[in-house]
């Protein structure tokens, strides 16, 4: 009986203990959402701090623009919290948003993602157009519609956009006898993408061995598609992508160019891509200038200035990020404050200086660090003025909610088949069966 | 309990006395705090085991029976990711259009294609060299431990060690091939490649901890029996045939339930393996496992009915599966 007794008592401990530990667990837990145990009520030592959720590089605080802000504002301390693939940071935010809870004061959303967005979660999110200082006029009008609802609402104030040129080795246009100046390249193609096909076949003819004209059948495609007005949407919210014949015509030509030889057959962003720029076997590239940073990190150092920017046969857009102001967040005054400062154009010129990121507001294009802004690849050429160029013809696309599904159906389901021997047609029909299975709710 | 002193000794009513005496007062007051140790001791016998096991089930019930059954309700409604909290009824759509899904039966043959072709050589190759460790070797403690470091690596880590390993175009696979003559491989487009490559990811992770179950077990094997089939004149394999292999009959047959089952969730090396978005399970979907197509449904579409109702299904599948598993192991023991 004694020995039971001593049983009971040593349970009690270890309850005891066990209840100590998930409580010390819970505690964990409730300082992880803040990002750190000394700010767990957001106010420590006389300090706000205001908490950024990210996706991969940004680059703010590397061009310092949180010292400078906590420098102005010294009642403000600044953390963020970054996730590196938008693939990962896309759904988790989705997750906190509908359950509207684990917000960070301020969230990052891209493009791809931001129909969704602020066509289902508006209403957890602040109204930046209302906050002081925002001045609508700043911004590129189509970068600040896309983050606007029905009702007129803003969510989320633009910090760049990806105008897209031609990025091309000068050296193996060259060996293929084609024109190296960035002038005279951007008069080959323009205004039209068929004839970027049609330098491809000059290309072929006389290509070094081994190279390609472009780099995949996927980054084709999207560069076409990001210069026409309407792709998958109509401007009453309609799925049209199957009907657009602007649609077809793309994966049509982009097709063709994969059907003979003038596309490398790759997936972007993928390791064997990765590769492909390491080891110079592609001449071409559509390009944002944040592609410039994707090529300077998986190039080898002897690629530095062998690159230049021309225009693209139509202006167009790809990529470009927004934050958002949740307001179930801790701090909503400051942070909207902040991301005002933050998305103000001298601020948006500063981190294009650093991480590439082309401005959204034009006001910035006329400022020294856009007008000089030269980059290591590219060597001694001013590639600001080519991007604003770029970025002003840019057309008011109509982005919808699953823009991001539908490209990547017609990208990775679709046009790459064709580099792997697949008729165009039953490419077309593979890309749009698993497309309508995947929006088929 | 006739020792219990209130059943005892009942209190005499209508005594003279007016009050209890001091020895009286003192045998009370032990006699209660016997009383109430006695109750406690009661109620500790009772209810402690309950206490002892109820994390497991209280665990249980909030991540395991409440999801479970929150998925079957799901399933039976159209909702989207982006509002959880809105779902319409549909009724059993979501599984009468699994019949005609392509996507789904397509990867549910990718899943048993791939089960096959790696849970077969992965437990072949397991009691192979189980057999070989089971010999007397030097330095045996750190053969059994490298068996295990595949098994105790990070699935993504490995995985894309892998993808770059079987590159098409700089990969050290058609690297190797090349070097003999043999065309490259397309590994990640081809379908029967790309299946077995996933499979040796499979394969290279699990087969060491299979090898040391099997090791496990033939060490339980009594060496007595090992040597009389000597003395009958057994050579090494014949003792393996009938020695070892019907000694280890319930071990493999738990290796087998086991990795069936984990053949059926494959979903970290096919994910991981289309390193791009991933869960297509490549450009024609050809190894996309159900796990994978699982995933794409509900986190890249967002439709959580159509994923639920999936889930559902492979859970069916499962349970289907685990019924053939018990009738074969009732026919093996009852053979033996």
């Amino acid at each position: 009986m004694r020995a039971r007794i001593r049983t009971a008592r040593k349970a009690m401990v270890v309850a005891a203990v066990a209840s100590l530990g998930a409580g010390l667990l819970a505690g964990c837990a409730d300082d992880g959402g803040n990002g750190g145990s000394d700010s767990s009520d957001g106010d420590s030592g006389g300090k706000t701090t205001i908490s950024v959720g990210l996706f991969g590089t940004m680059g703010f605080k590397e061009a310092g623009l949180y010292a400078e802000y906590e420098k102005l504002n010294p009642k403000i301390k600044i953390e963020q919290n970054v996730v590196e693939r938008n693939e990962n940071y896309y759904p988790a935010l989705l997750n906190h948003l509908t359950t509207n809870s684990g917000l960070l004061d301020v969230q990052a959303v891209e493009v791809a993602n931001i129909a969704e967005v602020t066509a289902t979660q508006a209403d957890k999110l602040e109204d930046m157009s209302k906050a002081p200082g925002v001045d609508k006029s700043k911004w590129l009008p189509w970068k600040w519609q896309q983050a606007t609802t029905k009702d007129g609402k803003t969510i989320g104030l633009g910090t760049d956009v990806g105008p897209m040129a031609i990025c091309y080795r000068t050296d193996l246009f060259k060996q293929a006898g084609l024109p190296t100046d960035p002038a005279e390249v951007g008069k080959l193609w323009a205004g039209d993408w068929a004839k970027l096909v049609d330098v491809g076949e000059r290309y072929k003819s006389k290509a070094p061995k081994g190279t390609f004209f472009m780099d995949s059948p996927g980054g084709l495609i999207n560069a076409i598609l990001g210069s026409e007005k309407e792709k998958f949407y109509d401007s009453s919210g309609e799925v049209i992508y199957k009907t657009n014949p602007a649609v077809k015509a793309a994966f049509d030509l982009t097709a063709e160019a994969a059907e003979k030889g003038l596309v490398q057959s790759q997936t972007q962003f993928q390791p064997s891509w990765n590769s492909t720029i390491a080891n110079n076997k592609f001449a071409a590239i559509a390009c944002p200038p944040w592609m410039l940073g994707t090529i300077k990190g998986n190039a080898k150092p002897d690629a530095a200035g062998k690159w230049a920017v021309a225009v693209a046969p139509k202006g167009g857009n790809w990529g470009g990020t927004f934050l958002t102001v949740p307001k179930s967040g801790k701090n909503v005054k400051e942070a909207q404050k902040f991301v005002t400062w933050l998305t103000a154009p001298e601020q948006q010129a500063k981190l294009f200086k650093v991480q590439a990121s082309f401005p959204s507001a034009p006001s910035a294009y006329t400022m020294p660090e856009v007008t000089g802004a030269t980059n290591e690849m590219t060597g001694g050429q001013k590639i600001g003025p080519i991007f604003a160029e770029a970025a002003k013809a840019a057309p008011v696309q109509v982005i919808g909610p699953k823009d991001q599904i539908i490209m990547q159906g017609l990208s990775d389901n679709g046009v790459i088949l064709v580099t792997k021997g697949k008729s165009a047609k039953d490419a077309w029909e593979s890309a749009i069966k698993t497309i309508d299975n995947k929006l088929d709710q | 309990m006739a020792t219990r002193n209130d059943t005892a000794a009942l209190p005499v009513k209508g005594g003279a006395a007016p009050g209890r005496p001091p020895e009286d007062a003192a045998a009370e007051k032990e006699r209660r705090r016997r009383d109430r140790l006695s109750r406690r001791w009661q109620r500790d016998i009772r209810w402690s085991p309950y206490a002892f096991v109820s994390p497991f089930f209280l665990l249980f019930v909030a991540f395991g029976l409440f999801p479970l059954i929150y998925t079957g309700w799901a399933s039976l409604h159209q909702v989207e990711l982006t509002a959880p909290t809105d779902m319409n009824w549909v009724g059993l759509r979501n599984y009468t259009r699994i019949f005609d899904d392509d996507f789904f039966w397509n990867a549910a043959k990718n899943t048993l294609t791939i089960g096959i072709i790696s849970t077969v050589p992965q437990l072949l190759m397991a009691m192979g060299i189980a057999h070989i460790l089971n010999y007397k070797l030097r330095a045996s403690t750190f053969f059994r431990v490298a068996m295990l470091a595949p098994y105790a690596t990070s699935i993504a880590a490995a995985s894309l060690v892998f993808v770059l390993l079987f590159g098409r175009d700089y990969g050290m696979i058609n690297w190797a091939l090349d070097t003999v003559g043999i065309n490259p491989v397309d590994w990640q487009n081809d379908k029967w490649p790309s299946q077995i490559a996933v499979s040796s990811i499979i394969i290279w992770r699990w087969t060491g901890y299979n090898a040391l179950i099997y090791l496990a077990a033939m060490q339980a094997i009594p060496h007595d029996l090992y040597e009389s089939a000597a003395l009958d004149g057994a050579n090494r394999w014949q003792q393996f045939i009938h020695v070892t292999l019907p000694a280890l009959r319930p071990t493999i047959l738990f290796t087998v339930v086991v990795s069936t089952i984990g053949a059926s969730q494959v979903f970290g090396e096919p994910l991981l393996f289309d390193a791009n978005k991933g869960t297509s399970g490549g450009a024609e979907h050809q190894f996309q496992t159900l796990g994978l197509y699982l995933y794409e449904q509900g986190w890249v579409a967002q439709h959580l009915g159509r994923a639920s109702a999936i889930a559902w299904t492979m859970f069916l599948i499962l349970i289907v599966i685990g019924i053939v598993n018990y009738v074969i192991s009732r026919r093996l023991r009852a053979s033996s």
